[in-house]
């Protein structure tokens, strides 16, 4: 059992938790991941780690409620404990002084990509950051990610907060602009993803993505999480999460995380009938 | 008590055979299938023994069980002197009992086997080892006294589960390190409940709780903590590596990424540690079976067990594609029986070229071509040779490929002075399964490949006997 430390709502179903787990305080780096399961029939599900203290031993994460497990996760308090939670988990993201570093982050998107925009700074670099939300509620970490970023761009796509559009319009307008740019980390929903591939390809920008396959042991024994890049087949929880975007399989990554679909819509609605029911 | 009879008398009595849940049943629920031997069968069959005064049986048992003497202690119906018995050398007798390759083993080696049927020894040894725990009288042997030395097992396996076992019984302080969330290995994620019950994996590993054993899940070794880092920062003085060969092997033909295409270890793994078929109390999803055609290649334990789960699963055609003919298949006699029983189509010398798939990426089918049997390679089996022109296209919603596994690099990566093979299996010594980083043992699957249960336990109890003395003396 692993002990919340704290733990509160970032927006409305997204909720930061501070975990004791001092193993992997001490030996996280950005860009690696944890998977928990909170409950005996409950399934193995990976999240980022977004922030660690060696000193209390713990660990941050962030969660979105967007499924059953989700949902559930998101109802524990301070005070309450996990049941499992394994890792450091992949392979930390590579850091060093680039230069000029984009981070882009959509959705909860920016609380994986934050730690390594983190870690770009402290490497020297001059960060650049773009935020992306649907709309102003769904906007997290606004004021950690100012204080670690030389440049910050905030895009919703209604326009209720910072500038209107999607963070590819951004990034686009700042190539056009003639700004250097010598790489690009983009995090979020996957189309987003595969829009920054796009924009950044004829330019030859360096591009990563961290990708979001569906994962169940984390350790490279399952191979469920295999993800095509370059036309060869990867294991994300261990050669991952992060790949070189200009040539990942996007379609197919699409296309496997649908797998599951109508189980997860069944038990989500069972879900909501029923709270209690694990 | 039944009294001896004359050695012509016992080889009159036929092999007793095994209850059984009938097929037509058994094939729709995860209980288990053998449902074990009464007393009376088991008197009966332990009759049969010739109480041969050079044991050929003992010789077949990689652990060398002294069965002539078990099998004595049955008939006089002293079973749990028979259990005590069975425990000198194999720490987990409900299990291999159960899972054991007996006709190559034990069972192959019986005299009763060239001119009858072999004594079912794997029954005998299922038997009392279940009178034992379900009489709750397990005998746990006695501790030495603490010696003070720490000792890390790495994978919770038959390997790792024999050797801190054995280290604990020395009186060493043990703690094993299991990457994922329940302890057991391939006995918890691989092996089905319908053919090992899992709670007798549980009951084993409670045992050894009792006996001081400290069990840390959700560790993962090379990640949360390398092998350097337990011994400098956790202050161990050995370590164990028994982490098994758990990477799937993909066939690396096109539409092998469609969705609905698996590994043998997430099928299962989905199935049986996250027992995704019970699915109105757990979480975990699986592909949906029910009605579908499924397809399993391969012909190994992995595939039957797969196979057999998704017939379980609903499955409405259940397959087994595999390249060569019956003869060399490599898994168990009794699981092709079963699988055979409950309806399993076997497609022996069929071999896949592609699969095939939709435009939303969900398998639809696969590509298959016909083989027959050419010269003999280096296996000494005869290889398989494709038949030009046959190829032919067959409908299925759901493949699991069942082909293999190789090493996981976790810990080799992450302590690059240990030697490794071209494979990637840790090189160790043969008797004294050290490898060449002092101080650092290795065994099971991940030493010497995919290889069965009662042979990772033997490592396991080698390794012990190995670290004990290098505990004792500190020399390397
Ligand atoms: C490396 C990695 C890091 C991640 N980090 C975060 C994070 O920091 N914060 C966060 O909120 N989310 C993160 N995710 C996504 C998160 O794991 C999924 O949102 C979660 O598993 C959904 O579970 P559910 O039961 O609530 O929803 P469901 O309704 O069951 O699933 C919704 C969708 O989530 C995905 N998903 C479902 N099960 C899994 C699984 N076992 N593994 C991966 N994806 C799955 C599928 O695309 C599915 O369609 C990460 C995913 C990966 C692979
Ligand atoms: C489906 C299936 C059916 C089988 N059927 C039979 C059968 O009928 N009869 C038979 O004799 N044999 C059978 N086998 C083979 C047998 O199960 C194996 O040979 C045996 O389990 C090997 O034991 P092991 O202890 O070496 O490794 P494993 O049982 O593989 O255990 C290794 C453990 O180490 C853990 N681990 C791995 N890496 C790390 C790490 N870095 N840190 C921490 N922990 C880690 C794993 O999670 C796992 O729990 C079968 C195998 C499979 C897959
Ligand atoms: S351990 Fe296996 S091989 Fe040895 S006697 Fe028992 S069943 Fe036979
Ligand atoms: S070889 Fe067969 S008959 Fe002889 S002692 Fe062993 S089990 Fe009994
Ligand atoms: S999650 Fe199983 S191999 Fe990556
Ligand atoms: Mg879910």
């Amino acid at each position: 059992m692993f002990p919340i430390k704290e733990s509160r709502f970032l927006s409305e179903d997204v909720k930061l938790f501070r975990v004791q787990t001092p193993r992997i305080a001490r030996k996280r780096q950005a860009g690696q991941f944890v998977i928990v399961r909170i409950h005996e029939h409950g399934e193995r599900i990976p999240l980022t780690i977004a922030d660690s203290d060696v000193d209390d031993g713990t660990i941050t994460i962030i969660v979105q409620g967007i499924g059953k497990t989700t949902r559930l996760l998101n109802e524990l308090e301070a005070g309450d404990a996990i049941l499992d939670v394994v890792g450091p988990l992949g392979g930390p993201s590579e850091v060093k002084d680039f230069g000029t570093v984009v981070v882009i982050g959509g959705g909860v998107g920016t609380a994986i990509a934050y730690p390594t925009a983190v870690a770009m700074k402290q490497a020297g670099n001059h960060v650049i950051t773009i935020v992306g939300a649907r709309d102003r509620s769904l906007l997290i970490l606004e004021d950690e990610v100012r204080a670690t970023s030389d440049e910050l761009y905030l895009m919703t796509d209604d326009g209720s907060y910072g500038e209107q559009g999607f963070v590819t319009q951004k990034l686009q307008s700042l190539i056009d602009q003639g700004r250097t740019i010598d790489h690009v980390l983009a995090i979020g929903p996957i189309p987003m993803m595969q829009a920054v591939a796009e924009v950044t390809r004829p330019h030859q920008i360096p591009t990563i993505v961290s990708l979001n396959p569906i994962m169940v042991d984390g350790t490279g024994m399952c191979g469920g999480c295999r993800v095509y890049v370059g036309g060869q087949c990867k294991f994300a929880c261990v050669d991952g999460p992060e790949f070189d975007a200009h040539q990942v399989d996007f379609t197919n990554l699409i296309q496997r995380n649908q797998m599951y679909r109508q189980r997860e819509q069944e038990s989500l609605e069972q879900f909501e009938q029923d709270p209690t029911h694990d | 008590m039944v009294d001896k009879l004359p050695p012509k008398e016992r080889t009159k009595i036929p092999r007793q055979t095994m209850p059984e849940q009938d097929a037509c049943e058994s094939a729709h629920n995860f209980r288990e299938v053998n449902l074990g031997l009464d007393e009376a069968i088991a008197q009966r069959e332990s009759q049969r023994c010739l109480t041969c005064a050079d044991p050929k049986c003992t010789h077949g048992c990689p652990v060398g069980v002294q069965i002539r003497e078990v099998v004595d202690l049955v008939r006089e119906g002293e079973y749990l002197s028979a259990a005590a018995k069975l425990r000198e050398d194999n720490v987990l007798p409900a299990v291999t009992g159960r899972v054991c390759p007996q006709e190559n083993q034990c069972e192959g080696a019986c005299v009763l086997a060239r001119r009858f049927n072999s004594l079912a020894i794997g029954y005998i040894e299922r038997f009392v080892a279940d009178y034992e725990r379900e009489t709750g009288q397990v005998g746990l042997p006695e501790r030495a006294p603490s010696t003070g030395k720490k000792v890390a097992i790495v994978g919770s396996g038959p390997a790792g589960l024999s050797c801190a076992g054995d280290l604990a019984l020395k009186g060493h302080e043990v703690t094993v390190f299991e990457a994922l969330h329940e302890i057991g290995g391939v006995l918890i994620y691989g092996i089905p409940e319908f053919r090992l019950p899992k709670e007798i994996v549980r009951q084993e590993v409670n045992n050894m709780r009792a006996m001081g054993i400290d069990f840390q899940t959700n560790v993962v070794i090379g990640k949360t903590v390398t092998i350097d880092e337990l011994f400098a920062e956790e202050g161990y003085d050995a370590v164990f590596i028994a982490t098994g060969a758990g990477l799937p092997k993909f066939m690396n033909i096109p539409g092998e990424e469609l969705a609905g295409v698996y590994s043998a270890n997430e099928f299962l793994t989905r199935v049986n540690l996250m027992k995704a078929y019970d699915r109105d109390r757990y979480d975990s999803p699986i592909y949906d079976c029910r009605d579908r055609n499924v397809a399993i290649i391969g012909g190994g334990n992995t595939a039957m067990d797969s196979v057999r789960s998704a017939l379980r699963l609903g499955a409405k055609n259940a397959y087994i594609i595999y390249r060569r003919s019956q003869q060399e298949m490599p898994a168990r006699g009794e699981e092709v029986h079963h699988a055979k029983d409950e309806g399993v189509q076997f497609m022996n010398l069929h071999n896949p070229l592609e699969f095939l798939g939709n435009e939303d990426g969900n398998l639809t089918g696969v590509k298959l071509i016909k083989m027959e049997l050419g010269e003999a390679d280096e296996s000494g089996r005869r290889k398989p040779v494709p038949i030009e022109g046959s190829e032919f296209v067959m409908p299925i919603d759901v493949a699991v490929v069942a082909i293999g596994t190789g090493a996981n690099p976790l810990v080799q990566s992450t302590t690059p002075d240990m030697a490794t093979n071209k494979w990637g299996y840790i090189v160790a010594d043969d008797e004294t399964l050290r490898t060449n980083k002092r101080g650092v043992f290795a065994g099971g699957d991940i030493v010497s490949g995919a290889a069965t249960v009662i042979l990772a336990m033997g490592a396991g109890r080698t390794a012990a006997r190995s670290m004990h003395e290098y505990l004792e003396t500190g020399q390397w």
